[in-house]
């Protein structure tokens, strides 16, 4: 078997030097009712091409973005990666290490997660940010967990606009750590009063930027009612090229800002692995969860870089610790800052611009099409629109003609009475000649 | 060694590489970009005001910033990794490329089910593969890593008690003193209270003691097994019919299953949720911590309370529950969003299918092979706090060092200097100053025989009074021992430029 480096006659002799008569003999300890002869009921050992050719059939099946004219966002985006940082991020040193806990050994890692740090801070406009977490959804549900530790309260208040998905991963942690929520209804417009859900046992009031239905608020006033109330502001930005663009929630005034870094170095990968971001205030930096690099100094005084406050974390407090995390996504961020240090300052925004100017195209040709309404008035690079039909069987028609044409609300929340509704994203990675087919298509879906 | 001093500070091909924020430039940029297109600004209030205050570098520039810094770290693919506990094996590179197949790594989560179907295969033939594999019924592939794996496990448990109507009574949970660190945080975040079990003298889970502590009051015991100490508990079976016969849940870490993968289901053992690490059994890369992957396999009683979304066959192919459960089905709720580590699925099959079930036999077989040669070759030298055979990891403790003036981080320094990543420190906590090393199946005998005869020779020099090999150790990585108290007290967790830092001051 080609993973495996020991011979037969190796085996033996080592079997001979501890003195143990056969292999069985080091497994003594399992109970004889565990005990299995012969292998389980699944194929045997495959050369290289053999799953090759399996895999590809699988793979094969699919309808991949890059084919279609592709519209699909709702906290997963298409966007060009480079070809260098799907190089260096294979580069084995990064590949194949482990957490940084042999600073000595590991400055590679630690120097790039101080630059991830740096550049989500930077982009968030918040003073500090973690060595990531595993993606958005669960990046935000954690940053209500602190903002209950920091306020010593449980409750927390989301706006009906949050990805349903964010809302299910905090209901589902709340629920099963005992908090409290409020939530309105979901609506694709309008205002929402989140202020009268506060009560006295409210931790923080969750919204997100762009929100799901696409929708671009500055939040500074709200920033600045909700903090009087004595609670925390949570700003959750699941498209983090809108960064490019967009105030930044820390300048809104923000207490912890969250969000999903897939569209930086990142591919869809249906779904993941994705990158967590976490960013918040100075002064809340012990509560955070997840992993922080800091600098510091070695014994020649030359800088270098730690895992640090580390005395947050469950492998040093245990059932006291701040969150139950463990791993972060490392090589995601790693991808993150290759493809932010491309970019730079000026190629971010000229990426965000470019995002923006095809939704706008995007959104003329649809809402030109009969039948259509856009609904989202201002908007970074997704909208939502209204359609005459229920969106789902819509998308689905679009797929048969080889446009993949955005998420059907009902998706995603099927009870929320919104099945007319589309949200529909376009990125640099459109053509103009895809937003003329996608709306040739919808219109010919729809006569 | 040479003490030459250079003008650069770089030593041959060891360079040193200074922050992208200290090297690049705002105007420079490594992507060439369209023209945007004149539009009319739909941001409304929202839109930035002031530039971006971040550095770009050119493509080559960037390649050699990161080159660089990747040439300071360790890694498996450079040489043996023995890290106890975090199973750093090789990583096939035919799982990179089979996760990086259009039709695997450029699908959204989100477009019709109709268009996805190979995608949906994959994570039913990996579910067929884990059940099969752990003798257990259902598997919740959805968790993004092992503690959130840990997670779904004690909340599918929560979830069946609460269902039973037990909740307010059942509020323990049994965790050994051996425990990882996540296991307590995970049964606190539940708002279970932790209570330790300790361990017996022969580094196993006291069983007298752990029946004491059974009762009404108690939801789950949460055992790693093969156990951090590197053994297999052999009254397991005896644990989980006392616990069950208590009322009680079994969850059981599967960090070191690849002791076990092939030989023993975790199903037989009388188990009744398992995470299993991807990232270490089945081979996905570490990644310089993550991602990881934290599929949780779980047995009759707790199946109907997996989590959303779950692949299930329908009449016109397969098809991904996303929102609600039926009659057979009653989910917990929903871990993430969208579907899990498809990237992770994608290494993990491709991995097992190539080891096939044979292999994977093999690949326990070897692991614990590899362990057991390196306890008989040092335990001469090193003290052993446990007698008999072990597992995947073999475990030393510090008795030996008694008189030599050093301790287990020094000795670990000064295999940094031999070219070696230390083992897992001072962990399991059980065991004075620990030493616990993994080296998988994946290292040749002569790799072995060279890290045994290092071994040796370091222990021979610590017990001989070279102490300066280990207090000033190690003297020839790219950094020397970092000042941790220093980048707690007052931390400096991201860059600013000499202005910014002067204001503040």
């Amino acid at each position: 078997m080609r993973y495996l480096p020991l011979t037969n006659a190796d085996r033996q002799a080592m079997l001979a030097n501890i003195g143990a008569a056969d292999i069985d003999a080091l497994f003594v300890d399992v109970p004889d009712a565990a005990r299995r002869d012969g292998t389980v009921d699944l194929p045997r050992h495959q050369g290289e091409m053999q799953v090759e050719r399996q895999l590809s059939a699988m793979a094969g099946k699919n309808m991949t973005a890059s084919t279609v004219p592709f519209f699909c966002g709702a906290g997963a985006y298409k966007h060009h990666v480079p070809a260098t940082v799907d190089h260096i991020i294979q580069r084995s040193e990064f590949l194949t290490s482990y957490t940084p806990y042999q600073p000595e050994i590991t400055q590679g890692t630690l120097q790039y997660l101080f630059e991830f740090q740096t550049q989500v801070s930077e982009l968030t406009g918040m003073p500090v940010a973690n060595a990531s977490m595993y993606d958005g959804s669960t990046a935000t549900a954690e940053a209500v967990l602190m903002a209950h530790r920091v306020t010593r309260k449980s409750r927390a208040v989301l706006s009906g606009r949050l990805h349903p998905h964010y809302t299910a991963v905090i209901e589902n942690l709340s629920e099963m750590g005992g908090f409290a929520l409020a939530q309105p209804d979901m609506a694709p417009q309008g205002a929402e009063d989140l202020l009268a859900l506060i009560d006295d046992d409210t931790s923080c009031v969750v919204v997100q930027n762009p929100d799901f239905f696409g929708n671009v608020t500055d939040f500074t006033t709200l920033a600045a009612a909700v903090q009087a109330k004595g609670c925390l502001l949570i700003v959750a930005v699941p498209e983090v090229v809108s960064l490019g663009l967009l105030k930044r929630p820390g300048d809104m005034g923000a207490d912890i800002v969250t969000g999903e870094g897939q569209s930086i170095g990142g591919g869809l990968n249906f779904g993941g692995p994705y990158v967590g971001l976490f960013a918040a205030r100075d002064k809340y930096i012990r509560q955070m969860p997840g992993r922080l690099c800091g600098e510091t100094v070695d014994a020649d005084g030359q800088r270098g870089f730690v895992l640090t406050l580390s005395t947050r974390e469950q492998h040093i407090r245990r059932d006291k610790a701040t969150s139950n995390i463990c791993t972060n996504s490392g090589l995601c961020s790693l991808a993150f800052t290759a493809h932010m240090t491309l970019l730079g300052g000026k190629g971010m925004r000229q990426l965000a611009e470019l995002n923006h100017a095809r939704a706008v195209q995007l959104a003329d040709a649809l809402g030109a099409v009969k039948g259509v309404e856009v609904l989202t008035p201002a908007f970074f690079n997704e909208f939502s629109v209204k359609l005459p039909a229920n969106a789902a069987q819509i998308v689905d028609a679009l797929a048969d003609k080889g446009v993949l044409g955005g998420v059907p609300v009902s998706r995603l929340a099927p009870h929320a009475g919104l099945d007319d509704v589309l949200v529909v994203a376009a990125t640099e990675a459109n053509t103009e000649n895809d937003v003329a087919a996608f709306a040739a298509a919808l219109t010919e879906v729809l006569s | 060694m040479s003490e030459k001093q250079t003008f650069t500070g770089n030593r041959g091909l060891q360079l040193e590489e200074a922050l992208i924020f200290e090297i690049g430039s705002f105007e420079n940029c490594g992507v060439d970009l369209e023209d945007v297109p004149q539009v009319e600004s739909r941001l409304g209030d929202c839109a930035a005001q002031g530039d971006i205050d971040l550095p770009g570098l050119s493509e080559p520039e960037a390649m050699r910033h990161f080159v660089r810094l990747s040439q300071k770290n360790h890694a498996i693919d450079a040489g043996l990794y023995p890290l106890g506990s975090c199973t750093m094996k090789h990583n096939p590179r035919l799982n990179e490329k089979m996760a990086r197949l259009p039709g695997f790594a450029d699908i959204h989560p989100l477009q019709p089910q109709s268009t996805v179907q190979g995608a949906l295969e994959l994570m039913d033939s990996l579910a067929h593969w884990l059940k099969t594999l752990t003798g257990m019924p259902e598997v919740a592939l959805s968790p993004k890593a092992g503690a959130h794996g840990e997670l779904c496990g004690m909340m599918a448990i929560r979830a069946a008690i609460e269902a039973k109507g037990e909740l307010a009574a059942r509020t323990r949970v049994l965790v050994p003193e051996s425990a990882h660190g996540t296991n307590p945080a995970t049964a606190a975040l539940l708002g279970f209270k932790v209570d330790g079990i300790p361990a017996d003298a022969s580094g196993r889970v006291d069983l007298a003691a752990f029946k004491e502590k059974l009762g009404d009051d108690v939801a789950a015991i949460m055992l790693t097994n093969p156990n951090t100490c590197g053994l297999f508990e052999r009254d397991i079976i005896e644990i989980a019919d006392a616990l069950h016969e208590a009322g009680g849940y079994f969850y059981c870490d599967g960090a070191n299953f690849n002791a076990i993968v092939g030989r023993v289901r975790p199903g037989d053992l009388g188990v009744d949720a398992m995470h299993i690490n991807l990232h270490k059994t089945f081979s996905t890369p570490h990644g310089g911590g993550g991602p990881g992957s934290g599929p949780t396999v779980l047995s009759e009683r707790l199946a109907p309370f997996a989590p959303l979304p779950y692949v299930e066959k329908g009449e016109d192919g397969l098809r991904l529950v996303e929102n609600n459960g039926d009659a057979a089905h009653n989910p917990f709720g929903r871990m993430v969003a969208f579907h899990g580590q498809m990237g992770m699925y994608v290494r993990a099959l491709s991995y097992m299918m190539s080891h096939g079930a044979d292999g994977l036999r093999q690949v326990a077989e070897d692991a614990v092979l590899n362990a057991n040669y390196i306890l008989a070759s040092l335990k001469d030298v090193m003290s052993a706090p446990f007698e008999g055979p072990c597992m995947h990891e073999a475990l030393f403790d510090d008795g030996w060092m008694k008189d030599t003036g050093i301790d287990t981080l020094d000795f670990a320094k000064a295999m940094i200097d031999e070219g070696y990543h230390p083992m897992t420190m001072y962990f399991p906590l059980v065991v004075h100053g620990a030493m616990l090393i993994e080296p998988t199946e994946t290292e040749s005998k002569a790799a072995l025989d060279l890290f045994i005869a290092t071994m040796r020779d370091l222990v021979r020099g610590a017990k001989e009074g070279e102490v300066e090999r280990f207090k000033n150790a190690p003297e020839l990585a790219p950094r020397r021992r970092l000042d941790e108290t220093l980048a707690a007290r007052s931390p400096v967790l991201r860059w600013q430029s000499p202005e910014a830092k002067q204001a503040a001051e």
